[in-house]
């Protein structure tokens, strides 16, 4: 997952817009705002945002320039997700919906009520167990427009896709077959009519 | 321009294709991809093909792993209409070797592998390293852009139906043939 790991896997993007000027101080700020908030200890089960890439268990977008290497922006993307057994879950269910049957001395529990004890539950073992964090490098090109993403996982893409817009307010297109020859294609309508009748045949 | 989604589904295919014109070029040294791009770069099949043959009823599978092992079933499943979706490739360029497999259907790079760098001790090492790693990888991205741009003028072109889809279909043959000739 990281730049300098052994072994890489990188999905390219091309970035839809401009980042308006000063470019840097403008990053610096957008990342800050939108960095990774812990939840360790809460009842969040997931949380995503930005981090630094040399950094990524204290990211400080403002202090810490070292996101700048070259002509490129590097940073991280940190999806932080706390696994909550199932089956942990199930067996606590019945216990609570047992006591719960007890002290009211029905036979039946409402929807309402069921739904309470598993979101209860949940809650409860998110504030005790630890996130585990999952850290995805990125680099960015701002001046060519591109950036790649150090995975290929799925979710993590879309929750970069997702992170991206929210943040810079620019959108991410995915290179893949079509968008890579529209790339190419680019201005010469003929040869994108030619690449759309490929499809029909 | 067409949604995303729809997008990348109805022009899956269009990968497909790239992968298996590009085992193509490279096995019979067409030197379209590299003459263009650079003389010293030379590019090699790695350990792994991944065919598939969505002209059966139900898609038909084969991988083909290991460092050792041979292209026969390939050849096979190709002379039967299956194209590749995804193939390990082997990039040597000056001193540097590297080594990744791309999937037809995004155009993703997987299990990238490059050469050793140095060890990091200061924060100027990391920088170095990090961008030792984007040249590298720069490398690799400018060489698959233009051997796909290359694919798509040809594929566009009526040079793809008269001729080079008539090319492949003769090596496919011939390379079955000296298979089974040599056992």
């Amino acid at each position: 997952m990281g730049i300098l790991s052994s072994s890489v896997s990188i999905t390219r993007y091309r970035v839809n817009g401009k980042i308006e000027q000063p470019v840097l101080e403008t990053i610096s700020n957008k990342l800050e705002k939108r960095k990774i908030r812990e939840i360790d200890g809460k009842t969040d089960q997931v949380s995503v945002g930005w981090t630094c890439f040399d950094d990524p268990y204290h990211p400080d977008f403002l202090l810490n320039r070292s996101f700048v290497i070259g002509n490129y922006i590097v940073f991280a993307m940190r999806l932080d997700k706390k696994s909550i057994p199932s089956k942990l879950v199930k067996k606590l269910y019945i216990e609570k919906s047992k006591r719960r049957l007890k002290e009211t001395g029905r036979d039946f529990l409402t929807r309402d009520e069921k739904e309470g004890i598993s979101d209860g539950i949940i809650k409860k073992l998110c504030i005790s167990i630890p996130a585990a964090p999952n850290v995805y490098d990125i680099i960015w090109n701002c001046e060519e427009n591109w950036l790649w993403f150090f995975t290929n996982v799925k979710s993590a893409n879309e929750a970069l896709e997702t992170l991206f817009q929210e943040t810079f307010e620019m959108r991410l297109v995915r290179i893949f077959p079509y968008t890579l020859a529209r790339n190419s294609f680019l201005n010469n309508d003929a040869k994108i009519d030619l690449l759309h009748q490929l499809a029909h045949k | 321009m067409l949604d995303i989604a729809v997008a990348y589904n109805r022009f899956r295919f269009l990968g497909h294709e790239f992968l298996t014109w590009l085992f193509f070029a490279i096995d019979t040294d067409e030197a379209i991809l590299f003459g263009k791009i650079d003389n010293n770069i030379r590019i090699d099949i790695g350990n792994k093909m991944v065919l598939e043959n969505r002209k059966e009823a139900e898609a038909e599978k084969i991988v083909i792993s290991g460092e050792q092992a041979g292209l026969e079933e390939a050849f096979v499943a190709l002379s039967k209409g299956a194209l590749i979706t995804e193939i390990n490739l082997i990039i040597k360029y000056e001193n540097s070797k590297l080594q990744f497999t791309l999937k037809g259907e995004s155009l993703c790079l997987g299990s990238i592998k490059l050469s050793e760098t140095g060890a990091l001790e200061t924060s100027q090492d990391l920088e170095a390293a990090v961008l030792e790693k984007i040249y590298l990888y720069e490398k690799i991205f400018a060489l698959l852009d233009k051997a796909y741009e290359s694919f798509l003028d040809l594929r566009i072109s009526d040079q793809w139906k008269n001729h080079s889809a008539k090319k492949m279909k003769d090596w496919i043959g011939d390379k079955n043939r000296l298979l089974k000739k040599n056992g």
